[in-house]
């Protein structure tokens, strides 16, 4: 797949070459913190996993990053601005899949479309146009005017992953836009996925599946609110001596029983 | 630990943890009767009257004394024509004009009879038909004073010990009234049985239904059937905790209502008690059965809304007065438990009466009780089939 | 400004999709105007009694006639003694209880005083001093008529003329025929407005929240102030339509008169649903659940209706709870429905409550937008 090619019919704001940088970012509830002094940063046009089980603090970390959340501590920058005083412009620039479904499920895919286009400010046109092409591409048009509750899971996912690049952002934040997806739509997802990346679009995007960790341009990977290892896959297994990123995974998580286990 | 015990255990949970709704329905109860036991009356007191006076003189002025000398009347205005009076009405400044004539004085010691006129705003009826008594009162009172100053008229005097205002009701009659069961007329006194029925509804009928399709939305009830518990098992454990909680709430209002405001309670709180239960019993019956239809929390409310707490304090009594009503709306209070609660409630607090003259009513409200529970848990283990 | 009406335009397809919406918000307050106003009355009618005459006079037959032929009262039984009567109140077969004494006839012949009783059963607090009033008009009524009726005795024309006379002409402004429907109506009318505007708004950004919906809505550039108009703007369109529904209705079906401007009406309801929209959207801040927001906002609901003059006269309420009700929007609009409706009341009358209405705007709205946070903290 080359990515070196923005596809020239759909120009995307391009210039930084840094779209997320993330310095000692950190948040706490109370006396819990879930997201512990993180350090990293994702290149324009890159796919960066972010690896974790459930409650290692992902889904915080990227609601700090979009401007839902303050953080706590440190300090990060998204498409150039500042997390904590230019969140409204950042809001502009991004794009966000929340891990809940989160169209309007009786409201039919044009009539979502139809909704964020006009909030992303697009002319009634462009709405006009890309809802068109949304659909068709996702193969969907026959429904196009159905509520959304009526498609299967996989659908709705892959539109809300549509719908997020609607407005051609620079930089998307997907948050475990797979779960519960069969493994043909998880394949058909990153091909979606890939596709954004190729027209120059960054990704970040969220997951608890390892073997996802392969398609990535780098990753990092979370345990207990701490970046535990981060980097390009193939890196990461030769560095730390596994075979896959599952094992690599294992072993920073549960330290005690990856050394019981002893080397993959 | 027996299984219901455990599922008694996680409704509590439930109930605990959501804080916000457990304010709500502690604060409920407390906050009705600190307005019902202060706020809502309906006594007629300060009246804002207006007088037209086109052509005082010493009569007119004198009547009008009659008027500021009491409590009962605050003059607004003094106005000289009655078309003043409309502006005045239509801001609401004034409830009621009393008009004059010209030559009142003279009239009144001529052969002519004076001519005055009493301009109620009766928007709300009510009020109005007792601020024309109110001013009637005065009227005839000073009517009376005027015919016993005359010489060779024959002197009439009346006391009254009515509780209209002091100068009352002009007659050679007069009445002496006596008010049963409530002689201070306090509003207080009569609302704690309705409000009772208005905070079990509530309780036991809404929460039961939401909490009954809180579980069917989420899924979580299906883990439930599929355990081993039988359904009735199910059922009870739902519903005990809300009949605790109505019952407690119950007796606290009743408390509140005595310690606060003095509320008598001349029959046995046991008894009162004792028919509160059946009256929760029946209403948690028709939060199951509305949950039985309706798989959606919001639908549920509005059903048990509609079906439950609307009846309840619309035609149970509470407030409006069945005998108000026409006569369908008066018939389908019959079928109504918040009704026959409220009269057995009346009849223990106020009236002190027994079950010697409340068994009849005491029957139905069972029987209607025991119905709906038939009824609903049949439904519920339908739907669970 | 596009955002707001692109957001307005998914939330109306949202309300008009949902049949559980669309049956709030149609079926059901309509339903409730019905009942409410048939039901909602304390009007006294064939207040059913029991005549205890010790004294079988004309004079005293001539009492009971009056009471019969008030239209008020409905005598349904008669009784030999006081005991027989207090049974009859005991058992609630009678709200009230006329005892004639003996010697009536000869008392207010003689001394020109004579003295009834009546007993009242006060059970049901409102009822019972209406009961008292219209009583109190009937042997005041009568007893002028007996004393400028008789040929001798007192009242006879003296050297100074005939005793003072005055004849009471009475007057039901706005409401001759006494209709407490009409009464009732424009005030329901205004519960309506506000269960809609504030429980619906509540119940419907809340379930946004329980959804997550809402978050996709705060990632968005679109601001606190556009976001809020966006979502009001269908409630407050919605709102408007129930009113109009519900006049409609009451006109048809209770001869409710219209006697002020609609326009004006319609003007003060538009400012009105801002406060109670506002309020709803607070509610929906301080709330997780859509079951929490409905409770909060019954709860609240509840009070305001309570203390607004729509079932008791703010004029019988103690003077702190007055004071309180100064603050409660929906007493004003009640307050200014009413003086619309049935008493023509223009701009100027109801300028006082307007005002209050017009403030209470402003904080609400503005608090909603300060208080919205797209982001958490």
């Amino acid at each position: 797949m080359n990515r070196d090619e923005a596809d020239p019919g759909n120009p995307v704001e391009a210039g930084l070459d840094t779209a997320i940088e993330a310095n000692e970012l950190t948040r706490k509830f109370g006396a819990f913190t879930a997201v512990d002094r993180i350090s990293f940063d994702v290149r324009q046009g890159e796919v960066f996993g972010f690896l974790g089980a459930n409650g290692a603090g992902k889904t915080t970390a990227i609601r700090m990053l979009t401007g839902l959340l303050t953080p706590s501590g440190g300090s990060a920058r998204v498409a150039g601005h500042d997390v904590y005083t230019e969140g409204e412009q950042i809001k502009r620039r991004i794009g966000y899949m929340s891990q809940r479904f989160s169209l309007y499920e009786d409201l039919s895919p044009r009539e979502n479309i139809r909704l964020y286009g006009g909030i992303y400010d697009l002319t009634a046109a462009e709405i006009r146009e890309r809802s068109a092409e949304m659909l068709s591409r996702l193969g969907i048009e026959a429904v196009g005017s159905r509520p959304v509750r009526e498609l299967p899971l996989g659908w709705r996912q892959k539109l809300a992953f549509s719908v997020a690049l609607l407005h051609r952002p620079s930089i998307v934040f997907l948050d475990e836009p797979t779960s519960g997806v069969d493994p043909v739509t998880r394949r058909q997802f990153w091909e979606l996925i890939y596709e954004a990346a190729g027209r120059g679009t960054s990704v970040l995007v969220t997951t608890h599946y390892m073997d996802e960790a392969e398609y990535c341009d780098r990753l990092s990977i979370m345990v207990a609110g701490r970046i535990a290892a981060i980097g390009a896959p193939a890196e990461l297994k030769k560095e730390h001596g596994t075979g896959s990123i599952d094992d690599l995974f294992v072993r920073l998580a549960r330290p005690a029983v990856s050394e019981s286990k002893g080397p993959a | 630990m027996s299984p219901l015990v455990a599922l008694l255990r996680k409704e509590a949970y439930h109930i605990r943890r959501d804080r916000r709704t457990l304010v709500v329905v502690l604060a409920l109860p407390v906050v009705q009767v600190l307005l019902f036991g202060s706020a809502i009356r309906t006594d007629v007191n300060r009246v804002r009257l207006a007088i037209v006076d086109p052509a005082p003189d010493e009569a007119t002025l004198e009547l009008r004394s009659r008027f500021t000398a009491t409590d009962t009347f605050h003059l607004v205005a003094v106005v000289p024509r009655a078309s003043d009076l409309d502006p005045l009405f239509r801001t609401s400044q004034a409830q009621a004009g009393v008009v004059l004539p010209v030559g009142f004085a003279e009239d009144l010691a001529g052969r002519s009879p004076a001519q005055v006129q009493i301009i109620v705003d009766a928007t709300d009826p009510n009020t109005g038909s007792v601020l024309r008594a109110y001013i009637e009162a005065v009227i005839r009172g000073y009517e009376q004073e005027r015919i016993r100053l005359k010489p060779d008229s024959t002197g009439v005097t009346g006391t009254s010990t009515s509780p209209l205002p002091a100068e009352s009701g002009f007659s050679r009659i007069t009445a002496t009234s006596r008010m049963r069961f409530n002689p201070t007329r306090e509003s207080s006194n009569i609302f704690v049985p309705g409000l009772m029925a208005f905070v079990l509804t509530i309780l036991a009928s809404l929460m039961t239904a939401i909490s009954l399709t809180r579980e069917k939305e989420t899924g979580t009830i299906e883990a439930l059937l599929v355990s081993p518990l039988r359904p009735w098992s199910i059922i009870l454990g739902k519903v005990l905790p809300y009949l605790a909680i109505g019952l407690v709430a119950a007796v606290a209002i009743i408390a509140e209502a005595r310690l606060v405001f003095d509320v008598p309670l001349r029959g046995s709180a046991v008894l009162l008690v004792g028919e509160a239960l059946l009256f929760i019993l029946a209403s948690l019956a028709l939060g199951i059965l509305v949950s039985t239809r309706t798989s959606s929390q919001r639908v549920a409310m509005m059903g048990a809304m509609l079906g439950s707490m609307l009846p309840n304090i619309l035609l149970s009594g509470f407030i409006f007065p069945i005998e108000s009503m026409p006569l369908p709306l008066r018939l389908i209070s019959q079928v109504v438990p918040g009704q026959w609660f409220v009269t057995i409630a009346r009849g223990i607090m106020l009236k002190g009466v027994g079950l010697e003259y409340l068994w009849k009513e005491t029957l139905i409200l069972g029987g209607m009780a025991a119905l709906l529970l038939a009824v609903s848990t049949r439904a519920f283990k339908a739907r669970l089939g | 400004m596009r955002r707001v009406f692109f957001l307005a335009q998914a939330e109306l397809l949202h309300v008009v999709r949902d049949r559980a919406t669309l049956a709030q918000v149609l079926v059901v307050p309509m339903v409730q105007i019905l009942i409410l106003a048939n039901a909602a009355t304390f009007e006294i009618r064939d207040t059913r009694m029991w005549v205890v005459d010790l004294d079988r006079t004309a004079v005293s037959r001539g009492l009971v006639n009056r009471f019969a032929a008030s239209g008020h009262f409905d005598i349904t039984g008669t009784a030999p003694s006081l005991d027989a009567a207090n049974e009859a109140l005991l058992r609630g077969r009678a709200t009230l209880a006329l005892i004639i004494p003996r010697n009536f006839e000869a008392n207010v012949a003689r001394t020109r005083r004579a003295n009834v009783e009546l007993v009242v059963n006060a059970e049901k607090g409102a009822a019972a001093g209406i009961v008292q009033a219209y009583a109190g008009i009937i042997l005041g009524a009568y007893s002028a008529e007996l004393a400028h009726r008789r040929p001798s005795g007192f009242g006879s024309a003296g050297p100074g003329g005939a005793a003072p006379r005055i004849d009471i002409r009475y007057r039901s402004r706005y409401n001759p025929t006494l209709n407490y429907q009409h009464y009732m109506v424009p005030g329901l009318l205004v519960a309506l407005v506000t269960m809609i505007g504030t429980l619906l708004t509540a119940q419907n950004i809340a379930r946004e929240k329980e959804l997550g919906t809402l978050e996709q809505l705060n990632v968005t550039p679109i601001t606190r102030g556009q976001f809020i108009a966006g979502k009001l703007l269908p409630f407050w369109l919605v709102g408007l339509i129930e009113l109009a529904l519900g006049l409609t209705l009451g006109v048809l079906v209770f001869d409710v008169p219209v006697r002020g401007s609609v326009f004006l009406l319609f003007g003060v309801a538009g400012l009105y649903l801002l406060v109670a929209l506002g309020i709803g959207l607070w509610i929906s801040t301080i709330v997780d659940t859509q079951q929490q927001a409905m409770f909060v906002a019954f709860f609240i609901i509840n009070i305001y209706m309570l203390m607004s003059g729509l079932f008791t006269p703010i004029d019988s309420m103690a003077p702190w709870a007055q004071a309180a009700a100064e603050l409660n929007p929906v007493r004003h609009f009640v307050a200014i429905s009413r003086a619309i409706l049935i008493k023509g009341a223009g701009l100027s009358d109801i300028a006082r409550p307007l005002t209050f209405l017009a403030v209470f705007a402003a904080v609400v709205l503005t608090s909603a937008v300060l208080q919205y946070r797209k982001r958490a903290a």
